[in-house]
């Protein structure tokens, strides 16, 4: 398109239906109204602009989308923006303190060389959160480890930093 | 600085970013106002469109435009065949959308623009194709039957291309060979399931006439001289970001995908952002996959066990269309002999077109797939002669005494005759049979056996041409404010470390922190001559274009210090970011010495003073430049590698097979690996152990299945199965460091190393472990457990 060509008018939004949605984002109180059908994942990323969340499959197999819904690691790309009215959500932009600096757990990813690309390591970190906050204690041997991050695809790493990151983090948040 | 940043094992500076969420991946950019692209994609393998009515998607609310093959004006073409090669006639490649006729279940034939996604898919929907279906063949040694149905009329016997390649003299070598072993092996189609599927955003700014495209591509500045011209717009007003990228392993390489093009035109064409972000199907059935090959390999040996001669002939299934030429195909013939002395090789393959998702490098681009066959062939020819499967390999590997080791008549994917230039190959197998303890390993073996364990050992050794050309760049500037150091080169880092790695070459050089040199890379505004990382080139390429940058820079550096110390440039050293006289504390900061070197009219700040056309220091006696001479302490520079660079390793693992439910168990893997000087040991290891789990999931678990018609039945992570923490090993990793003889850093690349051999190991494990069934050699890959079912069933 050319300056001095008149710009087509185009529709602005779907048909689709709306309903009103109010959670807390990472201690914030959020409200919207959305696409009854819109993911959870779309909503964080493309209505609230926390694009560290991020979609690597849309079907729930990979764990890219994870984040914490009520103290639980959830997959936001089969969750509905809607169903994740009341909750308290929890993403990777809540992780590291306010002045930036790392979660011990962050600290651990980086020291061991947990990630490459950087796509799978939210969801990764959120998953292995969620286990570190949990009252259950973790089962920190490797075949304990490594079943704790079956739910979480990583096509760069091989996994075996991401196991020694989840160790490193354990026994560092343990001495605290 | 004290210590030497290369060859340590240095943080990377991206880590922070990436781990609090703040990458910038192509659909993280915010683009107020974009419109959402969903694609119509053929359901048949092949079939004629008798038409095609977009009335009902166009008239549904929220969708902007649909376009087909008939409104999209000069995009309606062949897309460009990107490596020609005289073996081929006539090659085959995509239309953006389909004219006439479609070619694979997944080919697109419309593309909907709206408001979001969700509507653009609803009215993809809505767009009504009229098809009539053709026969199909899809299984690859009957597509080349007189009787299957074509791909192309234009290729008889789908047969895309046919090559022959002949090193030394193989028929006399043939006739005199006193025994011959004879394999068929067979590695199956599978994908390079990125984390991050492929993404493509655009923008037109029609003030300024500039295009802007963020595509999640490994080659942007090849992208958008296509674009450029393409579309017909000048180079300049085109700028293509290749931001973070979730993963590549060559996928990515591949230029043009269709919606590379029409998503920057439907941007120019409705004056809105646009963007594609595909999803997981999307990606399954619409970007390109690599693999399948079927070879036929003879090795014609003394009874000694030394190889004279080596035949090998294979199919290479290239899909629908070949638009990356032959470059798998080509890769696999020249590294059909590994890393054996084999003086005398004939080579022929067939690519043939099958109506499936179109092939283009995947991680490791036929060097598994050669690797494979030799490594299979060789295990065999031990068994024929009832040797040990590292004896055989010690009578034929190349010795360190004979490099450069020349293949005349091999040429590679640069054009180039094949010519290993150095390695210690006997050196890394005896470091294999030590760290996995093999002498002892039969009696262990044994052992298990008698409690109903069945253990088995497999190895196999591998080379990889690294560091191909043509050539690429650097620039380096010392920032005149900050100090800091900018590094641009023209390629794109898919995870690989990029920021870091380089940043370690040239803090050696300019004595400043790593964390201190600041690569911008992946965006044709800041640096625009190159060609894309592939072929586990950056490191060899770029790296050490980057190294002869910064002797520039230091040079430079060294010389302006000195006069502004008064002393002389070889008594000026650079360390902790400042230029220090060797022995004193005496110094000045390298921001002091960028501004210094650049005259000045305006007093900014405290060094700029110093550095204006009144201060005392400045030039009085001509021009505040003298002729010939640059502002700042700036260089550019390249490098062009003479050939490529051969790396190596030899991998080994004990597994245990389990006969009643036919599991694999992978109990130890060990790793030997070379790829030369390592600029970062942490990096090059996550290199090597990714690629072993990738190697691990084409060992055991990837497949793309296709039915009879031509659909793809695995389209998804739940039914092609990507590796887990589950299924990947722990992975012991020894190095060799032999630097490569042809370049600077002595460098060899690492990217595609980790997963050429693995398939060959544990096909080679899972028959030690399995011999007393009587089981055939398992020569396919993936095996499964039916596979082994069937072998122990029907041992």
């Amino acid at each position: 398109m050319n300056r001095g060509t008149i710009r087509p008018r185009l529709s602005a939004t779907s048909i689709d239906p709306k309903a009103a949605v109010a959670l807390t984002v990472n201690g914030e109180a959020v409200s919207a109204e959305v696409s009854v059908r819109m993911l959870l994942s779309d909503f964080l990323r493309h209505e609230l602009g926390l694009t560290g969340t991020h979609v690597g499959c849309e079907h729930g197999v990979c764990g890219a989308c994870t984040v914490i819904i009520d103290g639980v690691a959830a997959r936001s790309c089969l969750t509905f923006a809607v169903q994740a009215s009341g909750a308290e959500v929890r993403t990777i932009e809540s992780v590291a303190a306010e002045d930036g600096s790392l979660h011990p757990l962050q600290e651990a990813f980086r020291d061991c060389h947990a990630l490459q690309c950087g796509y799978c390591t939210p969801g990764m970190i959120m998953n292995i959160l969620s286990n570190l906050e949990s009252d259950t204690p973790m089962d920190l041997s490797e075949e304990g480890i490594r079943d704790m991050l079956s739910g979480n695809l990583c096509r760069c790493t091989g996994y075996q930093n991401i196991v020694a990151a989840v160790r490193q983090a354990a026994d560092a948040l343990a001495s605290r | 600085m004290s210590t030497r940043a290369f060859g340590s094992r240095v943080q990377r500076n991206i880590d922070p970013q990436l781990l609090r969420g703040e990458g910038s991946f192509v659909d993280d950019i915010p683009l107020p106002g974009a419109l959402h692209v969903g694609f119509v994609r053929s359901p048949f393998a092949r079939a004629r469109i008798n038409s095609i009515d977009v009335s009902m998607a166009l008239a549904h609310p929220g969708v902007a435009a649909v376009y087909t093959c008939d409104n999209i004006g000069d995009l309606d073409l062949e897309m460009p065949l990107l490596i020609p090669h005289p073996s081929m006639k006539d090659a085959r490649t995509q239309r953006p959308l389909a004219r006439g006729d479609v070619y694979y279940v997944g080919q697109t034939v419309a593309m909907v623009v709206a408001v979001d996604r969700y509507t653009a898919e609803d009215a993809a929907a809505l767009v009504d194709v009229d098809y009539d279906p053709l026969e199909v063949e899809i299984d690859l040694e009957r597509a080349i039957l007189d009787e299957a149905p074509l791909v192309h009329q234009t290729h008889a016997n789908n047969i895309a291309a046919h090559l022959v390649q002949v090193s030394g003299k193989p028929d006399q070598a043939i006739a005199g060979a006193e025994h011959v072993t004879r394999v068929r092996v067979q590695v199956d189609r599978s994908t390079a399931a990125a984390m991050e599927c492929r993404a493509v955003a655009a923008i037109f700014d029609r003030v300024t006439g500039e295009l802007t495209v963020w595509d999640g591509t490994q080659a942007p500045i090849s992208v958008r001289g296509g674009l450029a011209s393409i579309l017909k717009l000048d180079e300049d007003k085109v700028r293509v970001i290749a931001p973070n990228v979730g993963g590549g392993f060559g996928q990515k390489v591949l230029l043009f995908y269709p919606d590379e093009l029409l998503v920057p035109f439907a941007a120019m064409h409705l004056g809105r952002p646009v963007k594609y972000i595909e999803d997981r199907r999307e990606n399954f059935v619409g970007s390109t996959q690599e693999r399948t090959q079927i070879h036929t390999i003879e090795l014609y040996a003394k009874k000694t066990g030394e190889v004279v001669a080596l035949r090998d002939s294979f199919l290479h299934d290239t899909g629908a269309f070949i638009p990356y030429g032959i470059a798998v195909a080509q890769v696999a013939s020249t590294s059909i002999a590994g890393p054996y002395r084999i003086p005398n090789i004939w080579v022929e393959f067939k690519a043939v077109y099958t109506p499936t998702v179109p092939i283009t490098p995947y991680r490791g681009c036929g060097r598994p797939h050669a690797c494979f066959a030799i490594e299979r062939a060789m295990d065999q020819l031990a068994d024929d002669l009832g040797l040990d499967r590292f004896e055989i390999r010690r009578r034929n590997l190349i010795g360190e005494d004979e490099f450069p080791k020349l293949r005349e008549g091999l040429l590679f994917a640069d054009g180039l005759p094949v010519s290993l230039d150095s390695g210690q190959y006997h050196k890394a197998l005896e470091m294999l049979h030590d760290k996995l303890d093999v002498a002892n390993f039969a009696a262990e073996q044994e052992k298990a056996r008698k409690a109903g364990k069945h253990l088995g050992l497999g190895m196999a050794f591998y080379v990889e041409g690294t560091g191909l050309g043509p050539y690429e760049g650097g620039h380096i500037k010392i920032h005149p404010i900050t100090g800091k150091v900018y590094v641009n080169t023209g390629l794109t880092s898919q995870g690989q470390g990029h920021d870091t790695v380089f940043a370690q070459i040239v803090s050696d050089q300019l004595g400043v922190k790593v964390e201190d040199v600041i690569l911008v890379e992946g965006d044709t505004k800041a640096f625009d001559w190159g060609v894309a990382t592939f072929a586990s080139r950056a490191a060899v390429v770029s790296g050490n274009a980057i190294h002869k940058s910064a002797l520039i820079v230091r040079s430079k550096t060294l010389t302006a210090a000195a006069n502004m110390l008064e002393a002389s440039a070889d008594d000026i050293e650079l360390r902790d970011g400042a230029a220090w006289v060797k022995g004193t504390d005496r110094q000045v900061s390298l921001a002091a010495v960028a501004t210094a070197t650049n005259p000045l009219r305006y007093a900014f700040n405290e060094s700029a003073k110093a550095a204006t056309q009144f201060a005392p220091a400045s030039r009085h006696d001509g021009p505040a430049l003298g002729e010939g001479q640059a502002p700042g302490l700036e260089a550019t520079d390249y490098y062009s590698p003479p050939c490529a660079t051969w790396a190596y390793g030899v991998h080994g693992a004990i597994l245990e097979v389990d006969p009643e439910i036919c599991s694999v168990k992978v109990k130890r893997y060990v790793c030997i690996h070379d790829c030369g000087n390592m600029i970062n040991p942490m990096i090059v290891e996550g290199q090597v152990m990714g690629g072993i789990a990738q190697g691990i999931g084409g060992a055991m678990y990837e497949r793309i299945e296709f039915d009879t018609d031509g659909n793809m039945i695995n389209a998804n992570f739940v039914d092609f199965l990507v590796p887990y923490a589950t299924e990947v090993p722990q992975v012991e990793i020894l190095h060799l460091e032999t630097p490569s003889p042809l370049n600077p850093l002595g460098v060899k690349g690492v990217g595609e190393a980790g997963c050429i051999p693995v398939g060959a190991v544990i096909a080679s494990g899972i028959d030690d472990a399995l011999r007393p069934f009587g089981a055939a050699p398992f020569q396919h890959i993936p095996i499964t457990p039916s596979m082994i079912h069937a072998a122990v069933a029907g041992g």
